[in-house]
């Protein structure tokens, strides 16, 4: 029996960034009592959202926020094209549906979209840009949750649930699981679990260490460990990630947007032992950036390096991190500790192929960034978190990340991952309210 | 710079450059030279919109992040400019994801706000007065006991004992303190030197505001047709007189802490129209004198009152709400002397309201000749700091906002 001094919110949120706040603010405006438990400090809140941009939405008409409309077929067709058609079609429904009024609900609920008209931004038709990114969107969400009455815990890691005949019985949070929480119904909000070098260890194996997490480093595995080990269903594969090529010297976590390497086409990329391994030139599309990622995690080392000369530095966008030069391509091999000979070698043939690089040279060092992994729980069209015994649980939501595998098992479309965790996040809302009050 | 490939070219040979000279540092230095906060203004300024320069995120909130896309080298001057056009809206402190606690400590804010008040000493003329702005409650309180002491020495020794005190009414009744002629050659004497030295320094701005082209020796937008280069001051002036970019992007201000508001800009306003109303009156005043031969102090209805009290209570309305408002504020986006320059201001400029109402107030009474000295040097204090107090805000803020029109019109 849950003791009296117990809290009991008619919902509980687990999670601080976007699918979380969507779902909070959803189940608060209907009325239900929420509380929210946040593993970040106050300072720290708000996941890989509070490091994104944009998010698609499929409109059939023109919208202030976008360059013209963007139809469900569309939307469908390159959903498929890069992730395979193999979701649940009525957890697609869900994913269109609620994604084509995000602007406006957004808009209501405080945070601002920037308008195309202003100018200033790259020509999108599929997405909408967050006025001043994803931290200032989620500080006018935790500003209206707030005003809702929703009871909002910082530094409150939840680490484990307690499932019991196919229900949550309670969730435990803080140091060491030390506090407890009977809730009615529970929304699992909390991200993926890139962050956890351990988790990815295990599952990915010893390469995972060379990774760079490029967000958050609350992302770790303690809710998804908790519900596997209980028999709730997984989705997608734990070896599986979605990483960009990012510089070296980046920090371990939470580099965020700026320390992507972007221009390997207009250079060669060689690995530590000053091999080349692939046409650089090959693929300019935007997907080369996760191309690259994924190369780098193959690289011995899971490091590569992109080596340019003036021209070559010339293509790329002012970087974050200076590159590093050297009046020799022997000295460059020398400061990175590549075998000399090797990386001239692989610098002449690409002399007699391509076109003569001049010296100065220049170097980025690189390694796969992480931004989520392809695994998660499993859930049903109305977002509850699947057990293979029980079948759904009636009480226990997924939004965000944590579920997305469900509808991104691989590839990646620009702005779908928060599109996934704004229109989940409300519809998972929605679900626990109508559980926690109507009993359904 | 209409060239995005010329932009893109100048930018990496800054980076050719800069490459250069790290060559010889070790990976960790090279991460702290972009990672870690820098000592200096200019450094840190370089460090924080370079960051912005490859992430890009606030570009909607004001200019600023657009305009340091064009200028991708950042030298000295581009700094300048680049703090100028800063309304100090403080919204991007909250915005940005690398902002405390994240390691990178970025504060754009911050850095943007003691670049700018750097650039009001670097360029105020002549230099030796630019001590001024290092400690500007001192500045002020000098300010006024230079003016008001001597105008008060001036009344005694001129004007007989009981006369200073004596009730004067009717039309001349302040002439009788300190004749009109007096009153004349003061102001236009301190207003004109400082118009003067205002003017050079804010010259010498406009040139560094080129940033690179001024190093190259070309400014082209002072070669550009007139007709647009008055377009772009149309442009600017009606940015400046509507506050345009204190909006964070049109969702309002991080005026308290990260919930927009649009309180400063409201009391920004009262306080600046306020002045435009009392700058009005005296004009006024001296049409009256001039063209109707009328003498003050004037009735309560004539239009010098009516200006001058409306402007002069609006003033201390927005005085009131901007140094609340400056007491009340997360500290975090700002510095401790820019905060010292803006709340020396309102102390200047709340005087010089107040004074200018109670001498309405009480111009009938024993007090008015001491209130009429007061309010009138506080008046001259306020015209001799134009060009080394934060009232220097105002023409560097139109400068910039001519130079970033030009450059937007340039680019199509
Ligand atoms: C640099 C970068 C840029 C990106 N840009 C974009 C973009 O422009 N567009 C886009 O669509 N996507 C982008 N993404 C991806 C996208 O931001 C995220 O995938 C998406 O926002 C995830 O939302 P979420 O709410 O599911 O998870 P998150 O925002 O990651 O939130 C997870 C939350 O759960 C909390 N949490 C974790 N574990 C626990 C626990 N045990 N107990 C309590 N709380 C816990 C975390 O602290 C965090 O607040 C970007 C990602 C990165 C890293
Ligand atoms: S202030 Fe921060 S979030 Fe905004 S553009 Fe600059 S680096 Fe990006
Ligand atoms: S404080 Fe406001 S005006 Fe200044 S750079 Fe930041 S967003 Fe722009």
């Amino acid at each position: 029996m849950p003791q009296p001094d117990v809290p009991q919110p008619d919902v509980l949120v687990v999670g601080g960034g976007a699918a979380a706040l969507c779902a909070a603010i959803t189940a608060g405006r209907a009325g239900a009592s929420v509380q929210l438990l946040e593993r970040a400090p106050a300072g720290e809140r708000g996941g890989n959202s509070r490091h994104s941009r944009n998010f698609r939405y499929v409109h059939e008409g023109p919208s202030p926020f976008s360059a013209g409309p963007y139809p469900e077929t569309e939307f469908r067709s390159d959903l498929a094209r890069v992730a395979g058609s193999d979701q649940d079609p009525a957890l697609l429904r869900l994913l269109i549906e609620r994604s084509t009024d995000l602007p406006n609900w957004l808009l209501g609920a405080g945070a601002q979209l920037q308008p195309v008209a202003g100018g200033g931004l790259p020509r999108s038709r599929k997405t909408a840009f967050l006025l001043g990114g994803g931290k200032t969107m989620l500080n006018a969400l935790y500003a209206t949750a707030e005003r809702l009455g929703v009871d909002i815990r910082y530094s409150a890691s939840v680490e484990s649930l307690i499932l019991d005949n196919g229900a949550v019985q309670a969730v435990h949070f803080g140091e060491q699981g030390g506090q407890r929480v009977h809730p009615k119904a529970t929304i699992l909000c909390s991200g993926g679990a890139q962050a956890d070098r351990a988790w990815l260890r295990t599952h990915g194996g010893a390469g995972a260490d060379g990774f760079i997490n490029r967000g958050t480093p609350h992302a770790t595995s303690s809710v998804l460990r908790s519900l596997l080990s209980q028999g709730v269903a997984a989705v997608g594969d734990p070896t599986t990630a979605y990483l960009v090529a990012v510089d070296a010297r980046s920090p371990a976590d939470d580099g965020g947007i700026v320390t992507r390497v972007r221009s390997m086409h207009a250079g060669i990329v060689v690995d530590r032992h000053g091999q080349r391994h692939y046409d650089e030139r090959a693929d300019t599309a935007s997907t080369r950036y996760s191309a690259w990622g994924q190369r780098l995690a193959d690289f011995p080392g899971q490091i590569g390096y992109l080596i340019l000369d003036r021209q070559g530095l010339q293509v790329e966008v002012p970087s974050f991190y200076p590159p590093i030069s050297a009046p020799r391509i022997a000295d460059l091999a020398q400061q990175f500790g590549i075998p000399a000979a090797a990386l001239e070698q692989a610098l002449d043939r690409y002399n007699a192929a391509v076109r003569p690089f001049e010296p100065p040279f220049f170097a980025y060092p690189m390694r796969p960034g992480i931004t989520f992994t392809y695994h998660g729980v499993a859930v049903d069209a109305s977002l509850r978190v699947r057990h293979q015994t029980y079948g759904p649980i009636d009480n226990l939501f997924a939004a965000g990340m944590l579920m997305a595998p469900n509808l991104l098992s691989r590839g990646y479309l620009s702005g779908l991952a928060l599109m996934i965790g704004l229109a989940t996040g409300r519809a998972a809302g929605e679900g626990a309210v109508r559980n926690a009050i109507c009993g359904v | 710079m209409a060239d995005p490939a010329a932009v893109i070219e100048v930018a990496a040979s800054h980076w050719v450059d800069s490459a250069m000279t790290l060559e010889r540092l070790d990976w960790a230095a090279q991460r702290s030279a972009v990672e870690q906060p820098q000592s200096t203004a200019e450094a840190e300024a370089r460090r924080a919109l370079h960051l912005c320069n490859v992430c890009g995120y606030c570009n909607g909130l004001c200019p600023v992040f657009d305009a340091a896309k064009r200028r991708p080298l950042l030298v000295a001057g581009d700094l300048d400019q680049l703090a100028n056009l800063c309304h100090h809206c403080r919204s991007c402190l909250y915005a940005c994801q690398y902002a405390p606690p994240h390691p990178f400590a970025l504060n754009v804010p911050r850095a943007l706000a003691r670049t700018r008040a750097d650039s009001y000493a670097r360029h105020a003329w002549p230099q030796p007065l630019a001590r001024l702005f290092a400690n500007p409650h001192r500045a002020a309180l000098l300010a006024s006991l230079v003016t008001t002491l001597p105008l008060l020495m001036l009344v005694l020794i001129s004007v007989p004992v009981d006369q200073v005190w004596a009730v004067h009414r009717g039309p001349g009744a302040f002439y009788q303190v300190l004749p009109w002629g007096w009153m004349v050659l003061l102001a236009g004497l301190s207003l004109g030197w400082s118009l003067l030295a205002l003017g050079l320094g804010v010259g010498r701005f406009w040139r560094a505001s080129a940033g690179v082209r001024a190093s190259a020796g070309t400014d082209e937008h002072v070669l550009l047709p007139q007709r647009r280069r008055l377009a772009a001051l149309k442009t600017a002036l009606s940015e400046m007189l509507a506050l345009s970019h204190l909006q964070g992007g049109g969702a309002g201000c991080a005026d308290l802490d990260a919930t927009p508001s649009r309180w400063r800009r409201r009391w920004h306003h009262a306080l600046f129209y306020g002045f435009l109303l009392s700058f009005a009156a005296t004009i006024a005043a001296t049409l009256y004198h001039h063209l109707l031969g009328r003498l003050a102090p004037y009735p309560f209805c004539s239009a010098p009152v009516l200006l001058g009290s409306v402007g002069g209570l609006l003033m201390l309305i927005g005085v009131m709400g901007l140094g609340w408002m400056g007491a009340r504020a997360d500290p975090q986006p700002n510095t401790p002397e820019t905060q010292n320059a803006n709340q020396a201001l309102l102390w200047l400029l709340g005087a010089v309201a107040l004074s200018g109402l109670l001498l309405l107030l009480w111009r009938e009474t024993a007090a008015m000749a001491l209130l009429l000295i007061w309010h009138l040097g506080l008046v001259l204090a306020l015209f001799l700091l134009l060009p080394y107090s934060k009232l220097v805000h105002a023409p560097y803020r139109l400068a910039a906002l001519w130079r970033d029109a030009l450059e937007r019109q340039q680019r199509g």
